[in-house]
């Protein structure tokens, strides 16, 4: 069995590491991650805020160009204080390579030989171009597991189309299956807030990456996977998807009985659907006589008679503030969720109780506060241990504690534009 | 079929729903054995009935809903309210690595299946909690579904048109939280392998949806700004939107043979353009005399400020053209385009098509049916669909006889009594 299978590097990275090692779960494994903008640097963080020592490869001098994206403090561009990139690169060492010489490709080839996972989102074709397609790596890394993101895969007639988050997720049908009363839906297909479909194709990226490091610890093998950013949309809708694709016929979709609701002081979502969450609701709106008559029987019966009942739903929450409503519906174990701003959520005890945000310092931004993960592992917490790392931060760590290189040939490359 | 890269790794299943089993059918497709608890008295609520599959279906086993989120998964039954069921689970807990569930926190617990009561079995157990807000905090005990996550989460505050309602989302909500689910499950089970040590993994569905958007939240942190919903607009590219087109009609397919559906699906187009090169693609593809030289476009603070005049002279050419025409035109002018794809859409898209990404698994009573395949390609261990859903109890022989030891007669005794059912 070749060296390092399922990685024994463990050892040497608690050498290498002077600050306080916290126990994690992904300890040992290494990444290189040559990624830009959200997706794959999301895949990135995932593996690094679980303890994957995860090395990002940026552009000299330019960097990711996520960098170049806010919000910066006081709105005043700088590329070591942008919001995104800080939140989508915790953890990680940085380094600089320019993967367009000869000299970069090299150097990139040395520090694959010490991973165990390359994650990368460079163009199909354009890989190949730089001697980094799979037949390449396999051969000279065969036990490197190769994450690819693509926009569409490397195959199929829109393989080189260009895209946006807006294009992928309104070509992958997101826009489309909204739990909506048909009478609110004005200004046609919406896309979803905050470019969540990047971080979702990042998500679908590391769940498959970990698979095959998974498979490695039985196989001793690396492979590629390829992951592309629309089917990985497009599997979030397999419920839809896979409806329209075994019977086309449109279905009407009557609303929920409840769904959203505009309360007095903003909106919540009911879903009471099911006869224990409806008797539940009714309960909590007091027992009016209308929930007794005929109408509201059963499910079925409560689809069927939806514009008939919503409204004395709507009148009901239209007296009461969202938390109210909240707070007595979900005593009477009835699934409401007031809608809240990112500051409201900031601001909520439970997520606060339970961690969820970490306050992270920075040498150029300052200490800000971070959302974590929707994870609490007992035995191996997330852990912030450090900020996203300054552009080129780590290139002394890494190509000379890790590579062997010397300062002056650090010195060499950087002086060609290499790193 | 070669196994996939989860091949060995057993998973004990009591989530039900849809987030859940989302998560556990990722790992079946990723080649674990994914063992579904569940009983008549007390099933899976895919399995019984949904506005979108219409009225109350005729078996448990007819659900395509259900179909659809446990493909590839088995199934055993016990009625978790008999002691000796529960008795029966805690054995299963002792031959599976892991072991998931998304009850309302304190169920399994009180059933006598809690972590603690699983470990006692198997020290090393692996086990993965989700619940709406998590197993911890004051509120621990709320229950909710994808539109509630969305909206404790902040999503649904940042998805809308300006003056609009926020949005509800889509059932994709419940399955952004399972694909989370399965994140957890792999993490854990990898510090296992390298250490031998189990641990609990608790999972709040709000948070996961958080996680999703956070760029959003150091919008706040960074400069105390609230973010909104901004319809199909970008802060700083335009054109960023969307754009009505002739409604297109689509040919048979005619190696299938299907229906000739109606409407193709693709009303409308997106356009994005991020640089001024694209602009001048766009322009090109247009052909709209002066437009490129229009000092209100000439650069991308001044296209930003007019934007709405932008979105006025690009739907007047979007209204002459189908969406997939006005999609394709602008691509080979390198202009970021595709159609705006519903469900139909979907289903006929030349390029979801050519990748295979629908495949047909037969099912013994529903039939057979196209489904979604992996939604992603690993070259050596695939990822695939290896069976269909399974029926409701299909697999109580295996599971109760092999994997436990039960003989035949001592596995009908406990049906013929309810425990087994």
């Amino acid at each position: 069995m070749g060296r390092n299978v399922g990685g024994h590097r463990e050892e040497r990275a608690s050498h290498r590491r002077h600050v306080a090692v916290t126990k994690t779960a992904l300890a040992g494994l290494r990444v290189i991650e040559l990624c830009e903008m959200i997706a794959g640097p999301y895949c990135g963080k995932v593996l690094a805020d679980l303890g994957a020592e995860v090395v990002k490869v940026e552009e000299p001098g330019r960097g990711d160009p996520a960098r170049g994206t806010g919000p910066f403090p006081e709105d005043i561009p700088h590329r070591e204080r942008s919001g995104l990139f800080l939140y989508l690169n915790t953890n990680k060492l940085g380094v600089t390579l320019d993967v367009a010489t000869s000299s970069g490709r090299r150097l990139l080839r040395e520090l694959l030989r010490e991973a165990d996972v390359l994650v990368e989102d460079l163009p199909p074709g354009r890989s190949e171009a730089l001697g980094l397609g799979p037949e390449a790596l396999r051969e000279a890394h065969p036990e490197l597991i190769v994450t690819s993101i693509t926009p569409f895969g490397v195959s199929g007639p829109y393989r080189d189309w260009r895209t946006y988050h807006l294009n992928l997720y309104h070509g992958s049908g997101h826009s489309s299956f909204i739990y909506q009363d048909p009478r609110e839906v004005v200004g046609g297909p919406l896309v979803g807030g905050g470019y969540i479909g990047e971080y979702d194709a990042g998500l679908a990226a590391a769940l498959a990456t970990l698979g095959a490091v998974l498979g490695r610890l039985r196989t001793g093998r690396g492979q590629q996977v390829e992951v592309s950013k629309l089917e990985a949309l497009v599997a979030l809708e397999r419920v839809e998807v896979n409806r329209f694709a075994n019977d086309p016929t449109p279905v009407r979709f009557p609303g929920m009985v409840g769904g959203l609701v505009r309360s007095r002081d903003g909106y919540v979502v009911i879903t009471a659907a099911q006869d224990q969450q409806w008797k539940g609701l009714v309960q909590v709106m007091g027992n009016p006589p209308w929930s007794q008559e005929e109408m509201c029987r059963d499910e079925i019966s409560r689809a069927q008679h939806r514009d008939e009942i919503q409204p004395y739903i709507e009148e009901w929450v239209a007296r009461y503030a969202s938390d109210e409503i909240y707070r007595c519906a979900q005593e009477g174990s009835v699934p409401v969720g007031p809608v809240r701003t990112v500051a409201e959520v900031t601001a909520w005890e439970q997520a606060r109780q339970r961690g969820f945000f970490a306050e992270i310092e920075h040498p150029e931004a300052g200490r800000l506060e971070y959302p974590t993960a929707a994870y609490r592992f007992s035995k191996t917490p997330w852990r912030a241990e450090r900020a996203a790392p300054l552009l080129g931060q780590h290139n002394d760590e890494v190509y000379c504690g890790w590579l062997g290189h010397s300062r002056r040939d650090l010195a060499r490359l950087s002086a060609a534009g290499v790193i | 079929m070669k196994e996939g890269p989860l091949a060995g790794i057993r998973v004990l299943d009591f989530t039900w729903a849809w987030a859940g089993p989302q998560g556990t059918l990722l790992l079946a497709l990723l080649g674990a054995e994914v063992i579904k608890v569940e009983s008549r008295r007390r099933l899976d609520h895919t399995r019984v009935r949904s506005l979108m599959a219409g009225p109350v279906l005729v078996s448990p086993d007819h659900s395509v809903i259900f179909s659809e989120l446990n493909v590839g998964k088995l199934s055993v039954t016990l009625d978790l309210k008999q002691p000796r069921a529960v008795e029966i689970a805690r054995r299963l807990a002792g031959v599976c690595d892991v072991v998931t569930e998304n009850m309302r926190p304190g169920t399994l617990d009180r059933l006598g299946l809690g972590y603690e009561a699983m470990r006692a079995v198997k020290p090393d157990i692996v086990m993965v909690s989700s619940s709406a807000v998590g197993g911890t905090g004051p509120e621990r005990t709320y229950v909710g579904y994808a539109p509630t996550f969305a909206a404790l989460g902040g999503l649904s505050s940042i998805t809308g048109f300006p003056d609009g309602p926020p949005s509800p989302l889509s059932g994709a909500v419940d399955l952004r939280v399972g694909t989370t689910c399965a994140l957890a499950v792999l993490a854990a089970v990898y510090h296992h392998r390298r250490t031998g040590e189990g641990q609990w993994v608790d999972i709040s569905s709000t948070e996961a949806v958080s996680a999703l958007i956070g760029g959003a939240f150091m919008e706040y942190a960074v400069n105390g700004r609230v973010p909104t919903g901004d319809g199909n607009r970008h802060p700083t590219m335009a054109p960023h939107n969307c754009y009505p087109c002739l409604s297109g009609r689509q040919a048979r397919w005619p190696e299938e043979g299907g229906p000739l559906w109606g409407e193709d699906g693709r009303r409308s187009v997106s356009i994005a353009v991020g640089s001024d090169e694209e602009w001048g693609a766009l322009c090109g593809v247009l052909g709209k005399a002066g437009l490129e030289h229009d000092p209100r476009f000439a650069d991308v603070v001044s296209r930003w400020r007019h934007r709405e005049e932008l979105d006025h002279i690009i739907s007047e050419w979007t209204r002459e053209h189908t969406a997939q025409e006005a999609a394709e035109a602008l691509q080979r002018a390198g202009v970021a385009a595709m159609p705006v794809l519903d469900g139909a859409g979907l289903a006929q898209d030349a390029h979801l098509r050519e990748r295979g990404v629908l495949e047909t698994v037969d099912h013994p009573i529903i039939g057979s049916r196209l489904a979604l395949g992996p939604p992603w390609r690993l070259s050596d261990t695939p990822a695939a669909i290896r069976r269909p859903s399974p029926c409701l109890g299909e697999h109580n022989s295996y599971v109760l006889g092999e994997l436990l030891g039960m003989a035949d007669e001592e596995i009908e005794k406990l049906a013929r009594e309810g425990v087994v059912t």
